[in-house]
């Protein structure tokens, strides 16, 4: 070979420090893979269903009947002055992105384990996939939102623009969920058992059935904690021109710049025995 | 942070590198992670083994061994290095520390260049995605690029020869034709160094002599290859230099010649001591219990392999806990894939069962076979006239079947090894066939 000796870059391999921080310059030389593995999730998800795509519809769609039905027509909740399937569809929009999300991201490494004891790679672009990957049937099911405000008669105002901003929002968050979660899957089984309450708690603790208004003024900043409250408040404002959620942005983004902080650590501390213990 | 420079020839090196799993952490699948209640449990024992650490019987030895240990070496750019030595005697591990799947316990290790590891062929293949799609997949799963994948592409499927089926999804292809597709993409990685783990031993004959060819190729073009395999005769045709990890050191490092020499001849003063594990998982009703499995040559030293048609003998020790009238013992010989090879029974030739008293026991077993080269594993068993298991295991006991007979004379010379055993054949001598003589139908003129 030609390639003279002092251009090769050189890899050092030395035990696991206890605390660390993940190294995160080196996913960006593994974005192919990451791109790989979303375009394999997305291509496997509907194989050998007869429904195929419109699985991502029909979620979304059966669950605003429901709702709709039960705490719309029965319970009679307010919902802050629009129709209350358009109201609950736009917070099961990012809702099913984050429950799909924290869910696929939680089983990624324990399902990966064929790939974990192989060949390396930074661990972290396995729950990055998995949550990246329900970008689209998010894409599909908003295409149904676009259809029920043309069918309700309901316009879009200027605040749709700031929309990315609470889809990102609602990324990361599951993110740094999916990352504790999955973390503790490769250990604890009991993770997976436990995935169906963690997501029915969460869901009702954020606005998608009921008005945030609903919340006394006093708790809101602690409800705020959670950022699907100013994910779903930022989703109404951007679709339906409901309230700004200036009052519960700040919280709910230092919720998860802490979730994150913490996961990635927690993350690359559990990282060097993935492989040995999955 | 960084250690010992690495000196300017050298693609590896390799010091004092040492890897400490937990027993059961590997070994037992069915336990390799617990349960959160599990850690709770085990967590309130460790803290009370703490308050009552002054009585001595609550300190029970932590079970861990050292897969690797103080393994230390350098491998210059270029070089093809043969890795040997028996199964479980840590050369995978080797590979899975130098390939970063999982971190050293102590040590380190420097490389220059890109790596490239090939543990397994088809890592990361999806049954539903089709031939191409998991060509593209399993490239950059291996680290190759967009690009350098669609430049090769054509290369690869040519090179596997399933071109009609690459737009087919791979769970309607054989096993033989997935696995070459598989190879095939490995087969055109381009790192500087490649770590490669016994994938030869896939595919048919054919394949596997394509393969061999290919990773020939791959030696001349100058790359630095650690090359890990039980099979000799391509140790032997693809490098120069050998290095024998045994008990997770490294025993010899030298000429491929006198390494895998060293590695035939000694491998058997390391023999496992056989012995049961704790968590092995049984099948019986309990009566017995077997607690060792050792395989001997005839003159009853504990052996780990096996030459070339020698003669063995399998001794099982096992303790009786309640009397039982009609006991029987069955060994079985299996591949490591769970393939059962041979089977004998202590009733076979109109023997008769045995009654057992508790207490414990030992019965030995004289076996002629001759094994064709692989590793293989003992199963056995106590078990009743009626067919009620008593006690059985399986795989207690691996062991390499080699490619050579101890004097040396008699080897098994082909790269693929068909079949498991080599009966016994009585071939007579070529003799040239008379014009008169009567010959087959077809040939008559």
């Amino acid at each position: 070979m030609s390639v003279s000796d002092s251009a090769l870059p050189i890899l050092r391999i030395e035990p696991a420090a206890r605390w660390t921080w993940p190294a995160l310059d080196e996913l960006w030389s593994y974005r192919e893979l990451i791109g790989f593995l979303i375009w394999r999730d997305i291509k496997v998800r509907y194989r050998q269903t007869a429904l195929g795509g419109a699985w991502a519809v029909l979620q979304p769609l059966v669950t605003m009947v429901l709702f709709s039905v039960i705490f719309g027509r029965v319970a009679k909740l307010p919902s802050d002055g629009v129709p209350y399937p358009l109201f609950t569809f736009a917070a099961l929009l990012p809702w099913q992105m984050f429950a799909g999300g924290i869910t696929n991201a939680a089983n990624s490494l324990v399902s990966s384990s064929g790939l974990i004891t192989k060949v390396y790679f930074p661990r972290l672009i396995v729950p990055i996939a998995a949550v990246t990957a329900t970008l689209v049937d998010f894409a599909i099911a908003f295409t149904v939102l676009l259809l029920m405000m043309a069918w309700y008669g309901v316009h879009f105002s200027s605040a749709i623009l700031v929309l990315p901003v609470f889809v990102l929002l609602a990324l990361v968050t599951s993110f740094a969920a999916g990352l504790w979660l999955s973390a503790l899957n490769v250990r604890y089984r009991d993770v997976q058992h436990a995935m169906p309450f963690l997501v029915q708690v969460w869901l009702f603790a954020s606005p998608v059935a009921y008005s945030a208004a609903l919340v006394p003024a006093a708790w809101r900043t602690i409800y705020a904690l959670n950022p699907l409250v100013a994910v779903i408040q930022g989703f109404r404002w951007a679709i339906l021109g409901a309230e700004a959620p200036t009052a519960v942005l700040l919280p709910s983004m230092a919720a998860v710049v802490v979730l994150v902080a913490g996961g990635l650590i927690y993350f690359s501390r559990m990282e060097d025995t993935f492989a040995d213990v999955v | 942070m960084s250690s010992e420079p690495l000196p300017p020839r050298a693609a590896i090196a390799v010091h004092g590198l040492a890897k400490r799993y937990r027993i059961g952490a590997v070994s037992n699948p069915a336990f390799r992670y617990g349960s959160l209640r599990e850690t709770v449990v085990e967590a309130a024992r460790a803290g009370a083994r703490r308050i009552g650490r002054l009585s001595a019987r609550a300190r029970t030895p932590d079970a861990f061994i050292w897969a690797l240990d103080d393994v230390s070496f350098t491998v210059d750019r270029g070089e093809v290095v043969g890795v040997v030595g028996r199964n479980g005697a840590g050369k995978s591990t080797l590979l899975k520390v130098l390939s970063r799947i999982t971190k050293p316990t102590r040590g380190s290790a420097a490389l220059r260049g890109r790596v490239g590891s090939l543990l397994e062929v088809g890592t990361g293949f999806h049954p539903e995605l089709t031939g191409r799609d998991n060509v593209y997949l399993n490239g950059a799963i291996l680290g190759m690029r967009r690009a350098e994948i669609e430049r090769r592409f054509d290369d690869i499927v040519e090179f596997s020869g399933v071109s009609a089926f690459i737009d087919t999804p791979v769970k309607r292809y054989s096993s033989g034709m997935y696995v070459r597709l598989a190879f095939a993409v490995a087969a055109h990685l381009e790192p500087e160094i490649l770590l490669v783990d016994e994938v030869l031993a896939v595919g048919d004959a054919e394949f596997q002599k394509r393969c061999l060819g290919k990773m020939q190729d791959v030696v001349h073009e100058g790359r630095t290859i650690l090359f890990v395999s039980h099979n000799m005769a391509a140790v032997k045709a693809l490098c120069r230099r050998a290095l024998w990890i045994d008990a997770g050191r490294v025993a010899a490092d030298g000429s491929v010649d006198a390494v895998v020499d060293a590695y035939l001849s000694g491998g058997g003063s390391a023999a496992a001591d056989g012995l049961v594990p704790a968590d092995a998982v049984r099948v019986g009703s309990g009566e017995a219990r077997i607690r060792q499995v050792e395989l001997q040559n005839r003159r009853g030293d504990a052996i780990g392999q096996l030459y070339l048609g020698q003669p063995f003998r399998i001794v099982l020790t096992f303790d009786v806990e309640r009397p039982l009238q009609d006991a029987l013992v069955v060994i079985g010989l299996s591949t490591l894939d769970g393939t059962r090879v041979a089977s004998s029974f202590s009733t076979d030739g109109g023997r008769s069962t045995f009654g057992l008293a508790p207490g414990r026991h030992r019965i030995a077993v004289d076996v002629d076979v001759t094994l064709l080269p692989r590793t293989y594993t003992i199963d056995c068993g106590i078990v009743r006239s009626t067919g009620h298991d008593v006690d059985t295991l399986q795989r207690v006991l691996d062991f390499s079947a080699l490619d050579v007979a101890e004097s040396g004379a008699d080897a098994y010379r082909w790269g693929t090894v068909r079949g498991f055993v080599r009966p016994a054949a009585t071939w007579h001598d070529v003799r040239p066939v008379a014009a008169g003589e009567i010959v087959h139908a077809g040939e008559r003129p």
